[in-house]
């Protein structure tokens, strides 16, 4: 059966930790760093599991500032 | 699969758009702005349009927008986008221009240069983002703000009595026989930005076609001036924005002339 496997690219200067692709994502590849903050001060997102990542784009979709790649295979 | 051999150029699904420049954008974290700017861009850029598209911006939190679409931008006075466009497209009509108007530009100061512009049916294409409040100055009581809505100088809620009712304005404009597309839509979930998306695209072959004033209305969230957190401000609009403000299509007199078009 195909199968298919995504991953995630984060710009992580750009983001601004809005939080917004960490509740879009239906199978919680992204987290908010906790401690780290990026040059501008915000606590940035970063793909903490990124094997379930499915590749389905919710994340860069609802991203108001397009931080985020989304990348897509299709496994045969 | 290793993440290296994934992260391919051409296995990207979504990026940001070509025409969504690098400059950091001054929006709160959250903002739906930037959510309409990339949609405004990725529409663009899929419509081929980069070199015709003449944009007005309006004077709010978007008066900025010339720094981060990489199209052609002019600043208009606040709240007269709608009269700037007019004549922009009346010079060069074979120019897509649209207008970019907050609902402080679009539904206060410029109330009668948006009706007017609509009524005359010019061929423009107006998005109009709602959020309720005056963001940029420090969330004052906008035309827009909800009954019992707590602002910045309405401490105890919105009256009535006192300060009015919220202005519909799309309904206003989906009642004028110049326009040809009155849409209210939302960025809040990735199907909703999809949808907008469509409708964004939709009003601006409506604009090339010469079909008349196309509107769409983005309900968005302020969650600066709202005073909560982004997610939660998108839970408030859910809640408390679509009851005054439902999404859908108003209208829609070009639903026969369907077929995607490409310049």
């Amino acid at each position: 059966m195909a199968k298919i496997i995504g991953a995630v690219d984060i710009n992580r200067e750009r983001c601004k930790g809005c939080d917004l692709c960490v509740v879009a994502c239906p199978c919680d590849v992204l987290k908010l760093q906790p401690k780290e903050v990026n040059d501008r001060g915000y606590h940035f997102v970063t793909d903490e599991n990124p094997d379930k990542c499915i590749g389905c784009a919710a994340c860069a979709t609802v991203c108001p500032d397009g931080c985020i790649t989304v990348y897509r295979v299709v496994e045969k | 699969m290793t993440q290296e051999e994934i992260k391919q150029a051409s296995n990207i699904v979504q990026t940001k758009p070509r025409l969504l420049n690098d400059n950091t954008m001054h929006y709160c974290p959250g903002c739906s702005h930037g959510v309409v700017h990339k949609l405004v861009a990725e529409v663009i850029e899929e419509m081929g349009a980069e070199h015709i598209a003449i944009a007005i911006a309006p004077v709010g939190c978007a008066v900025m927008a010339y720094n981060y679409i990489d199209v052609d931008w002019i600043e208009a006075a606040h709240g007269r986008a709608p009269a700037i466009a007019t004549a922009v497209k009346r010079l060069n009509p074979s120019r897509l221009v649209f207008t970019y108007q907050g609902d402080g530009d679009l539904a206060a100061i410029g109330t009668a240069e948006t009706i007017h512009a609509a009524n005359r049916g010019e061929n423009i294409a107006i998005i109009f983002i709602n959020n309720g409040i005056y963001g940029m100055t420090g969330g004052q009581m906008a035309p827009t703000t909800l009954e019992g809505q707590v602002t910045s100088t309405t401490p105890y809620g919105r009256r009535v009595e006192l300060n009015g009712y919220p202005l519909r304005m799309t309904d206003i404009l989906a009642m004028l026989d110049g326009t040809c597309y009155v849409t209210r839509q939302s960025v809040h979930t990735a199907a909703a930005v999809r949808k907008a998306k469509k409708a964004i695209r939709k009003a601006f072959e409506n604009s090339m076609a010469g079909l008349g004033t196309s509107v769409v209305e983005i309900v968005s969230t302020c969650s600066s001036g709202w005073k909560m957190s982004p997610v939660k401000a998108n839970e408030w609009m859910e809640e408390n924005m679509f009851v005054k403000y439902p999404i859908g299509d108003l209208k829609d007199t070009t639903s026969t002339n369907t077929a995607p078009s490409s310049l």
